[in-house]
């Protein structure tokens, strides 16, 4: 199934402004793999997330989507493939209700009525929003429009999932509920966080940007065991890895360094 | 300075509708055809910035009274005219539906008025014209707020004649000119300053949003366009307001040619031949003697003033006591509805 | 205008009375929208001086209040904070229309505060008929049915934005107002501060109209919003229609508030 993989080759990005928040950045990920995207506030991540179904264009370099370059031509089979959750909810729920907003994508797909409500139905419920059908976006909590929002992309059925900050302003229950919902997800998924525990504890590669550059991209737990890389990229060691400050005890051992 | 409902004449309200409608209309082609999608979610969420906006007020200096941001030239020059049409009809949709403000009858009026002044007159004709192509900031400034001030003062001016074609209000023509006129200089001048400042501070931001505009939207197509909305306000009003004067009612000329009860040369008598007839076949009391409310209207207007007193007071206190019977009756069906939509759900218990 | 917050409240107030479940409420937008028009367009029929003929019109916005479900204190408060401007011209027409029409008692009346207060029943009327129509339809279905009536889809997709986001950035605004309140020190905003804050509330709305526009494209939008709901004009719809506007027409030609007027004067002494 190599219409799964996603690849860039070489990117950059310069916003009009003139920032530049892409410098040359080559990463390939294959079918299935779960990868993170970790950096500073600014770093780039969010940016990077967005040339993956071409909402941004690269200034240069080259993005892959299955193994075709994403071009004019492709744009809505990639668009299709790609599932986007937005970093902030608000701008991803538009529609009147919830569950119109859920059945916005699967209808611009030109699948008929009932089956478009039928999907919505399934992505609702396994977001556990279902009861919140009716209601409109803007009365929602935080945590319920990140829910619908990742539900919207769930409906469409797509083969690669993109996450930007999935965890952020979730309560602790449903982070958990979040988490598993991706760890079930069978096919690609690229996540970007600042929630490094999560990151551990999903994603077995982590990429590092810094200042737009790619620092390091391998295992998470070695990336997460290279104090000096962490410090320079304005990182820390997850929480499960650093000693617990009232025993000492540290929960989770790298598991090389056990050897 | 929104037109209300209660001061239009439906011949007034409807050739303005109708204006309003056609230019909906063209425009939405125009955004269809001319300019990318983008551009809908773009004009939606500026809608809802206006709105917002319009609710921050800003001291008028030395007058101690305060304005808000009109909007219509703001959008026309982020947005060109269509876009900024379309924009600021879209407010006053909201505003008129969720608000009452104005009212629907006066929507048409409102959308001239803030929407379609602004943007095609008051942009192309003059901020278009001092701008020039590449304006640096001080010709900004100047464009705009000559452009805010001339704007405003077009639309106060078109309160004014709606008003006093209407007829409802008895405000006479040079008074109320008198009146709004230079109230809204003040208020125009000051709106004009802030305009000036967004504008400016969008060019410092962002310039490549106050450069996306093709030049091209200034000049020709604009003014054939301006003639033809004139042309068609024109015709439509002459068409409206003549029949409106051979005939007070413009909804009984209306009727009339629904129900094809007349020809055109002579209505007056046809309709209301027609409509007697037609009282006199459904009248429940045979004696029932004020049957048209024109009646008020003849006795208001002197023409028949040294007509009976007496039967003058009379319908007077009928007609008093009959409307207050009439309203104490409209209540009494709400209440009573009320009470059954009680029972009905057992005890008043809201469902969902 | 009110505050900026007893706005926001005020919208949000709308818009949960639009999400009851009433006879009202299931019925077609379009035949709610096609009867309100209706009402606003024969009321404004009348001429200048009409008064009493208008009071039998008041059913309309009282019978649907009532059976929607529709707090009656919300209507009114709304419909006082809209009249002002009706309110401020018509308050001329005594001034300048000042022939006696008939005496009340020793007063006498003028042709000019009868018309006033025709103004003042008008706008009543109207303004309450249109509050009612939104708070028990909901905007989007207002704007679906404008749509169905013929109004561009283009002007209806914006029309829907423009609502969802609106909640969004009146909150936005109120944030800002909120903090710019409370390092003015309680003077009113000179009109400077309110520029470069609302130049960077647009620039705000600007970057979002192109996050919402990302986020729809990455949903396969291609330029058309298509909706869910599919109502229908059935029965129920035109009969409403029908017996709504057969009544306001009756009520135009056929004054019956002088028949009642007769009436009690025939059963008093
Ligand atoms: N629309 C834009 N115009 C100009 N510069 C931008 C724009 N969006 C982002 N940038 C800049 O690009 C850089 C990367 O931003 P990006 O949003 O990708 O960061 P991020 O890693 O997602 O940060 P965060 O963790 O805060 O979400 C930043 O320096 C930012 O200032
Ligand atoms: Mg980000």
């Amino acid at each position: 199934m190599s219409h799964h993989l996603v690849e860039l080759r070489s990117v950059s990005h310069v916003y009009p402004d003139g920032s530049v928040a892409l410098r040359d950045v080559s990463i390939r990920v294959t079918h299935g793999e779960c990868v993170a995207i970790i950096g500073a506030n600014g770093a780039g991540k969010s940016t990077l997330l967005l040339h993956l179904n071409g909402c941004l264009a690269a200034s240069s370099g080259e993005v892959r989507v299955g193994d075709f370059p994403l071009t004019r031509k492709t744009l809505t089979q990639v668009r299709r493939t790609v599932g986007m959750v937005f970093q902030n909810p608000d701008d991803q729920l538009f529609m009147p209700t919830v569950l119109d907003d859920v059945a916005f994508g699967p209808l611009n797909l030109g699948l008929p009525q009932a089956d478009a409500e039928q999907r919505s139905r399934a992505a609702l419920e396994r977001v556990g929003a279902w009861h919140l059908r009716d209601k409109p976006p803007y009365l929602l909590s935080g945590g319920e429009k990140k829910r619908v929002a990742i539900a919207t992309v769930l409906s469409m059925a797509p083969d690669i999932l993109v996450m930007d900050e999935p965890t952020s302003g979730l309560d602790p229950v449903a982070r958990r509920q979040l988490m598993a919902l991706v760890s079930e997800f069978q096919h690609t998924r690229i996540l970007a966080s600042h929630d490094l525990d999560m990151v551990l504890a999903l994603c077995e590669r982590t990429v590092v940007l810094h200042e737009g550059r790619v620092a390091a991209d391998g295992a998470s737990r070695d990336i997460f065991r290279d104090d000096a890389l962490l410090a320079r990229c304005r990182l820390e060691k997850p929480l499960a890895m650093q000693g617990c400050p009232v025993c000492g005890v540290v929960r989770l051992l790298p598991r090389s360094g056990a050897a | 300075m929104h037109m209300a409902d209660a001061l239009l004449s439906p011949a007034v309200g409807g050739t303005l509708w109708a204006v309003s409608a056609a230019g909906i209309a063209y425009c939405a082609r125009k955004v269809r055809d001319d300019l990318d999608e983008r551009k809908v979610p773009l004009m939606g969420v500026l809608g809802a910035f206006l709105f917002a906006a319009q609710m921050i007020n800003f001291s008028i200096p030395g007058t101690g009274s305060s304005g808000h941001l009109g909007g219509g030239l703001l959008l026309a020059i982020l947005l060109g005219p269509h876009a900024a049409f379309l924009t600021v009809a879209s407010v006053l949709v909201v505003q008129a539906l969720f608000f009452a403000d104005g009212g629907l009858l006066a929507l048409g009026c409102n959308i001239f008025n803030l929407g379609f002044l602004p943007a095609f007159v008051a942009y192309p004709l003059v901020y278009r014209r001092i701008a020039g192509a590449r304006p640096g900031p001080l010709r900004l400034s100047v464009a705009t707020i000559v452009a805010a001030v001339v704007g405003l003062q077009l639309g106060a001016f078109g309160v004014v004649v709606e008003t006093v074609a209407s007829g409802i209000s008895s405000l006479p023509f040079s008074t109320f000119v008198l009146f709004m006129q230079p109230v809204h200089l003040a208020i125009g001048i000051v709106e004009g300053f802030v305009t000036a400042a967004i504008v400016a501070f969008v060019h410092r931001a962002r310039p490549e949003l106050l450069d996306a505009l093709p030049a091209s939207a200034g000049a020709r197509p604009l003014r054939a366009l301006l003639l033809a909305f004139l042309a068609a306000a024109a015709v439509t009003g002459g068409v409206l307001s003549w029949f409106a004067s051979k005939n007070p009612d413009g909804l009984e000329w209306s009727i009339a040619r629904v129900t094809g009860a007349d020809a055109l040369p002579a209505p007056e008598q046809g309709v209301h031949a027609a409509l007697a007839a037609l009282q006199e076949r459904i009248a429940v009391l045979p004696d029932y003697a004020f049957r048209k409310s024109a009646e008020a209207a003849s006795i208001a207007t002197g023409d028949e003033a040294g007509d009976d007193q007496e039967s003058r007071l009379g319908s007077s206190v009928s007609g008093i006591v009959g409307g207050s019977v009439a309203l104490v009756l409209a209540f009494l069906i709400g209440f009573l509805l009320k009470w059954r939509v009680r029972a009905a759900s057992g005890g008043g218990g809201s469902r969902r | 205008m009110a505050s900026i917050d007893s706005i926001a409240e005020n919208l949000r107030h709308l818009d949960e009375f639009a999400r009851a479940d009433t006879v009202v409420h299931r019925l077609d937008p379009r035949a709610k929208v096609v009867v309100t028009l209706a009402f606003v367009v024969i009321v404004a029929s009348f001429d200048r001086y009409t008064v009493a003929a208008l009071m039998p019109f008041a059913v309309f916005p009282i019978a649907l209040a009532v059976l929607g479900g529709l707090p009656a204190g919300y209507l009114a408060k709304n419909v006082a904070l809209a009249i002002p401007f009706a309110l401020l011209i018509g308050l001329f027409n005594p001034f300048f229309d000042r022939e006696v029409v008939f005496h009340l008692g020793s007063l006498p009346v003028t042709a000019g505060w009868i018309s006033c207060a025709s103004i003042a029943v008008r706008a009543v009327l109207t303004l309450g008929a249109a509050l009612v129509l939104v708070a028990l339809t909901g905007f989007p279905a207002v704007c679906a049915a404008l749509e169905g009536l013929g109004m561009p889809r283009v002007f209806a997709a914006q029309m829907q934005f423009l609502h969802r986001y609106l909640f969004v950035l009146v909150d936005d605004a109120a944030r800002s107002t909120r903090a710019l309140a409370l390092r003015s020190g309680g003077n009113a905003p000179r009109p400077t501060t309110v520029a470069s804050l609302l130049g960077l509330l647009l620039l705000r709305t600007w970057q979002r109209a192109e996050r919402i526009h990302l986020a729809m494209l990455a949903r396969a939008y291609q330029g058309e919003l298509h909706s869910r709901e599919t109502w229908r004009f059935a029965a129920a719809e035109v009969a409403f229609v029908i017996g709504w506007v057969s009544l306001f027409c009756i009520l135009r030609y056929y004054d019956l508030t002088r028949l009642l007027g007769t009436l009690v004067a025939r059963v008093l002494p």
